[in-house]
């Protein structure tokens, strides 16, 4: 009698279990997509040298011949190359960038926190804010405030006065211009030794608080560091710090500092949009904290400010966090709706003019879209290392 | 222990009616108090947001309604000083602002391409409707040659599979259709809203498989098929929507041979449908992360094959839980379509922004009227559909309760 049940389950065909056949279909595709990718690429190069487009990246170090009206570092005509265009662009982007998430995010928690407000009213502002300005396209809201807004604002000459002495017209916001005389430096200095104090005592009251259960005096000698010691210093070297102020001289303003219209719409126009989106995402995490954790705080004995911070605040955190660094993101890429509005940053500077006037298509769309690509996987890498810290720890 | 209740001691064998909460707390009174006036902080903020109000609430009225300039044979009247919108302008400019400079007695064609388009779209976001895998069939495949043929023109593929029917069965009238009917009207004509609802379907259409196709991919056990999309997923949500646009229309006619050059309006079609595509699938790929093991485990159990097991149980519960994301990639996507004026697309921001220049018009109110009036088509759009998705998903939680 054969023992059936120590039989080998039947093997499956070598060439046509389902092992192999994926291997087959996968060398397909690879086939295909190499055959493809080939194709595009001969066929490109075939389509560059019949219409004499560049292959190569010499333009890179060719004079630009044209000028930027707002550049961060110097660049002239004459003697900057299409390189030299191509930093002033991302420069410009970066700073449209930088200053509008400052902006976005100080306004999208305003508005987040008020949605959520026990006053009706003010609940309803922020919710029809939030609706009308997530509803209509970003591009609409960038073409409202250049061409509605700024440009029809009066001349130098009838400039609209804003508070601090800065001035408004159709060429610009003009704001006070601060100048450092000599020793600002050890202002700063001192400045920066305070707040790295600051975070030494701060993590060494948490450790001596997990310990013993008391920890230091934080408040005082913080505020002492940061904010007494540099004011101290300040004053002592005589206060080396005086404001340009922008004068009218003539048909246009002297002095200060000038913001160009395009930059003031490009900024106001994404700063207003994606605070609308923070503001969801701010709401979305308060709300995710659960009912229990502020009535558990509040049986401790802890007041409504002490619960927020302590007990709200650091869970919604963790909710908020990873989509608000999408919106960053979001906010990052949408700068390269400048264009419309023609303000220098990458997309209009690299891939608009010096696209047109080196002919280099291949070349230069792709170093655009590798920049915005690099910044993209490096916040996201960031982003995953800083969701590894806070991920709960469950027990 | 009754003996207690017999000691002829008062006790109370029923409640009493509760009373009511203090006038204070009740009604409209008590509502003001608690919504309006609930703290020195909330009162400060009420009276703020009232005076903001009532600051801005007469100007807008006035500006909006009472001021405006309702109709106007040209710019004049607008041009006065202390007028407000100049929605003459707008009524004027209505049917470019529509359609573009498509030639004026075809409209036809473009109003049925927009109302077969409208019916599919009712029928399949109707959430009772029957049959919605024929609808889908008929978005996806037909309506889009059907569309093709009424904006475009007749193909030669088609008129000349008419020319032979004509031929075969005798008929004078479809020889004479199969010559003339529907002429080509170049893409260099089409603009304003039909082209931006134009550039959404689109988009749209290609977007839903091709998006589960590229969330499918995401997760095979293949591995060149597993890098080949989450590559192009990343690159391209990596990327702004400009860049993909600048790239399809500088980069793809260099990539195909040199006699196939895509048409112009078909090159940001093709960047727009890509770039919707991508964030399609992470949308999808959230829903198939949603089903649970066990329904891929009971599908092979009852031996259906990967294709099966996906088209059969696995698809249709992760499509349904991500309806609302679907809706809200759709949401974006329509804003996103005013970007191809980049390309020199007139889509319908396009339309307003270049007309407000016309010099029987220009003046100072025309760019503020023509982007509040641009802006409240967007509204109405985006605002209707952010609605329907919060809509379903209501729906939706319901049956997950059940």
């Amino acid at each position: 009698m054969t023992d059936r049940t120590g039989a080998e389950p039947p093997r499956a065909p070598l060439l046509t279990g389902p092992a192999a056949r994926s291997v087959a279909w996968q060398a397909l595709m690879l086939a295909a997509i190499v055959w493809l990718l080939w194709a595009a690429i001969d066929n490109a190069a075939r389509n560059m040298r019949a219409r004499g487009i560049p292959t190569d990246f010499d333009f890179w170090n060719r004079t630009a011949g044209f000028d930027i009206n707002k550049t961060l570092v110097p660049f002239s005509a004459a003697n900057s190359t299409y390189g030299d265009a191509f930093v002033v662009g991302l420069l410009n982007t970066l700073m449209v960038a930088v200053c509008g998430i400052v902006f976005a995010t100080v306004l999208g928690f305003i508005i987040g926190i008020a949605r959520l407000s026990k006053n009706w009213i003010v609940a309803s502002l922020a919710g029809g804010y939030v609706e009308i300005i997530r509803n209509t396209p970003l591009l609409l809201q960038l073409l409202f405030w250049y061409n509605a807004v700024l440009t029809p604002l009066p001349g130098p000459r009838q400039s609209i006065a804003l508070p601090g002495g800065a001035w408004v017209n159709n060429r610009g916001l003009f704001l006070p211009d601060p100048q450092f005389g000599p020793g600002s430096g050890y202002v700063l200095l001192t400045l920066v030794v305070g707040v790295v104090a600051t975070l030494v005592l701060r993590s060494v009251s948490r450790r001596k608080r997990l310990q013993t259960g008391r920890g230091l005096p934080v408040l005082w000698p913080s505020l002492t560091l940061v904010v007494g010691a540099p004011l101290a210093v300040f004053l002592m070297l005589g206060a080396p710090l005086t404001w340009s102020y922008p004068e009218l001289r003539g048909f246009n303003f002297a002095g200060g500092l000038r913001v160009f219209p395009e930059f003031v719409a490009l900024l106001l126009g994404l700063s207003l949009y994606t605070a609308a989106f923070i503001a969801e995402i701010v709401r979305a995490g308060i709300t995710a904290v659960s009912r229990g954790q502020t009535e558990a705080a509040s049986a401790l004995g802890l007041r409504p400010g002490l619960t927020m911070r302590l007990i709200v605040v650091p869970q919604a955190l963790r909710v908020i966090i990873p989509p608000l660094t999408n919106q960053y993101l979001n906010l990052t890429k949408n700068s390269s709706l400048a264009v419309f509005i023609g303000y220098p940053d990458l997309v209009q500077v690299f891939a608009g003019t010096v696209l047109n006037q080196t002919g280099a298509a291949v070349q230069v769309i792709s170093i655009t879209m590798a920049v915005y690509l690099v910044i993209s996987l490096v916040t996201s890498a960031l982003m995953n290392l800083y969701n590894r810290r806070i991920a709960l720890q469950e027990r | 222990m009754t003996d207690a209740i017999s000691t002829g001691a008062f006790v109370r064998r029923a409640f009493s009616e509760p009373l009511p909460p203090p006038p204070s707390e009740r009604g409209a009174l008590g509502w003001v108090r608690a919504n309006l006036f609930g703290g020195p902080l909330s009162a400060a903020l009420t009276i703020l947001s009232v005076a903001l109000l009532v600051w801005m609430t007469p100007g807008l009225v006035r500006w909006l309604l009472i001021d405006a300039v309702w109709s106007a044979p040209d710019g004049d009247a607008c041009r006065q000083a202390g007028t407000g919108a100049c929605w003459a302008y707008v009524r004027a400019k209505l049917l470019f602002f529509t359609y573009g400079s498509y030639p004026r007695d075809m409209l036809w064609r473009v109003d049925l391409t927009l109302l077969i388009g409208a019916a599919l779209a009712v029928w399949l976001l109707w959430p009772d409707a029957k049959r919605k895998g024929l609808g889908l069939v008929l978005f996806l495949v037909v309506y889009p040659y059907v569309g093709v043929m009424l904006l475009h023109g007749m193909g030669d593929v088609t008129r000349g599979l008419l020319a032979s029917v004509a031929r075969l069965t005798g008929s004078q009238s479809l020889a004479d259709m199969a010559a003339n009917a529907l002429p080509v009207v170049g893409t260099h004509l089409w603009g304003g809203i039909f082209v931006s609802l134009l550039v959404a379907t689109v988009g749209i259409v290609v977007s839903l498989p091709l998006g589960v196709a590229l969330a499918l991919g995401r997760q095979s056990k293949a591995p060149v098929v597993r890098f080949f999309c989450i590559v192009l997923i990343e690159v391209v949500r990596g990327v702004p929507l400009i860049t993909v646009l600048f790239m399809a229309n500088t980069m793809l006619p260099l990539f195909v041979p040199a006699n196939w050059t895509p048409d112009r309006l078909l090159r940001p079609l093709i960047g727009v449908a890509l770039f919707a595509s991508v964030y399609m699938a992470e949308v999808v790929r959230g829903g198939l992360a949603a089903v649970p093991r066990g329904q891929y485990e009971g599908a092979m159990a009852l031996g259906l094959s990967h294709w099966r097991m996906m088209r059969l149980i696995v698809l249709p519960q992760a499509l349904t839980v991500v309806i609302p994301g679907i809706v809200n990639s759709f949401i974006a996507l329509f804003k996103d379509t005013t970007l191809v004026a980049i390309v020199g697309i007139f889509d319908f921001l396009r339309a307003v922004d270049t007309q407000r220049l016309d010099p029987t018009w220009t003046g100072p109110t025309i760019s503020t009227t023509g982007y509040v009036f641009a802006a409240a088509f967007y509204f109405v759009f985006c605002f209707g559909m952010s609605r329907y998705s919060l809509m379903m998903e209501r729906r939706l939680s319901y049956g997950r309760k059940h």
